[in-house]
């Protein structure tokens, strides 16, 4: 079976790096999933995990948005953060939702409150990767 | 001559010198590990996003984007990265010397530019100077994270969107290697120079249009750049406060050297001078 290379690179290095059979990103416009041989394309990314599928196996990755760059033979993520799931530190991520839904519950300004938003999204994306339940 | 007391003094605190200098080299030489290690973990990433970039920017034909095109320069602003510390030979007044060079070549009064500062020593410069520094930070840590910069960063980038100024540079330190470094400068809006890359032949299907792309990706583009910048400087700066504190320490060991020399022929001088007072004194009283 043909597999497809996968790249993700974030500002402090490469994280991921392997042959994979599929892959399935959350972009901007939905889910998108990405065998070997698909069309150039470039989409950018929301906050959430990657799935790599290979030999039967998945793997997940969490994503802090960034963008997903296409082509017939490799796939490259560049995104500001990448976690993969083994790596993810549960405790930091888990106080992370905590000061988050603080943050939201004492309802500042907005441009803190989406900014809370996001990081909530972040914490949860983290806490969701590492259990695998999706 | 100066007497031996004197030069005793001046030996020990050369060597007290020395000592400091030389922990301060050690410790720069463990930072400027780190950042280098830095520095070249982004090259990777900066590359990735610039072809990207450069792909989508020459795919799209009407590059109508704001970040693309050039507008008649009535302001320009120069976005300069320095250290919080001195100590590290000329590293900051070389990049302080190019700025004011340009300055003074561009512009004929005080609001033709303003100035984003990162880094102290450049902010107490241009501000003790009268310059219109309108964003600054300081304090950075050496191993800088992008959440450091992402404040100033977005504020450079937003206020040339929205026609504060119409173009910016950045200066900074170009990393070539743990015993030199370049002052460069670098144009970053508007985004001129990625259209130059035009081989990239893969045309790209967008998702979900390339505008919709663009107006996220060059914000992020051009905040990358500024990232690297910073990491780039880092490098230099502990490199450049590496090589200023070793040539330091090698200094004040020639000067212990050249004071110990001064030090035992005072002694000599002194010792030969009592032997002939008493041999004086002694045939004075036969």
């Amino acid at each position: 079976m043909k597999t497809l290379k996968v790249n993700i690179i974030t500002p402090y290095g490469p994280v991921y790096d392997s042959e994979v059979d599929m892959i399935i990103a959350n972009t901007a416009a939905g889910e998108i999933g990405i065998l070997p041989g698909h069309i150039p394309m470039v989409a950018p990314l929301v906050v959430g995990a990657v799935k790599l599928k290979k030999d039967g196996k998945t793997e997940y990755v969490a994503l802090t948005g960034g963008f997903v760059e296409v082509r017939p033979e490799k796939v490259s993520i560049l995104t500001q953060s990448a976690e993969v799931a083994s790596n993810i530190d549960l405790a930091r991520a888990k106080e992370a939702l905590k000061r988050a839904e603080e943050r939201i519950q004492s309802k500042q300004d907005s441009v803190d409150s989406s900014r809370a938003e996001l990081a909530l999204k972040r914490a949860m994306n983290r806490i969701n990767v590492h259990e695998g339940n999706f | 001559m100066a007497s031996l007391r004197d030069v005793k003094n001046k030996i020990a605190s050369t060597k007290k010198t020395s000592q400091i200098t030389k922990a301060m080299q050690m410790v720069s030489s463990s930072k400027f590990r780190r950042a280098e290690t830095n520095a070249k973990a982004y090259i990777p990433y900066m590359d990735k996003v610039q072809e990207v970039v450069a792909a989508i920017a020459s795919g799209t034909n009407d590059s109508g984007h704001p970040m693309l095109t050039t507008r008649p320069v009535k302001k320009t602003a120069y976005l300069v990265f320095t250290a919080d510390r001195g100590l590290a030979g000329a590293y900051n007044s070389n990049i302080i010397r190019a700025v004011s060079t340009a300055i003074a070549k561009r512009h004929a009064s005080k609001d033709e530019y303003v100035i984003l500062a990162v880094g102290r020593m450049g902010r107490d410069f241009f501000v003790k100077r009268g310059s219109n520094v309108i964003g600054e930070i300081v304090g950075l840590p050496d191993q800088p994270v992008f959440s450091d910069i992402k404040e100033i960063a977005r504020k450079a980038v937003g206020m040339f969107t929205d026609g504060t100024y119409d173009e910016l540079y950045m200066y900074y330190n170009h990393f070539v290697s743990a015993i030199s470094n370049e002052v460069t400068e670098k144009k970053v809006l508007p985004l001129t120079d990625i259209a130059v890359k035009r081989d990239t032949s893969a045309s790209y299907e967008f998702e979900p249009s390339a505008e919709a792309i663009l107006e996220v990706l060059l914000p992020q583009y051009a905040e990358s750049l500024i990232f690297g910048a910073l990491l780039d400087g880092k490098a230099s700066e502990h490199s450049a406060r590496m090589n200023a504190m070793k040539s330091a320490t090698d200094n004040a060991a020639d000067m212990i050297s050249g004071l110990t020399l001064v030090y035992n022929r005072a002694r000599q001088a002194a010792i030969t001078q009592e032997i002939t007072e008493i041999v004086g004194g002694a045939s004075a009283l036969e």
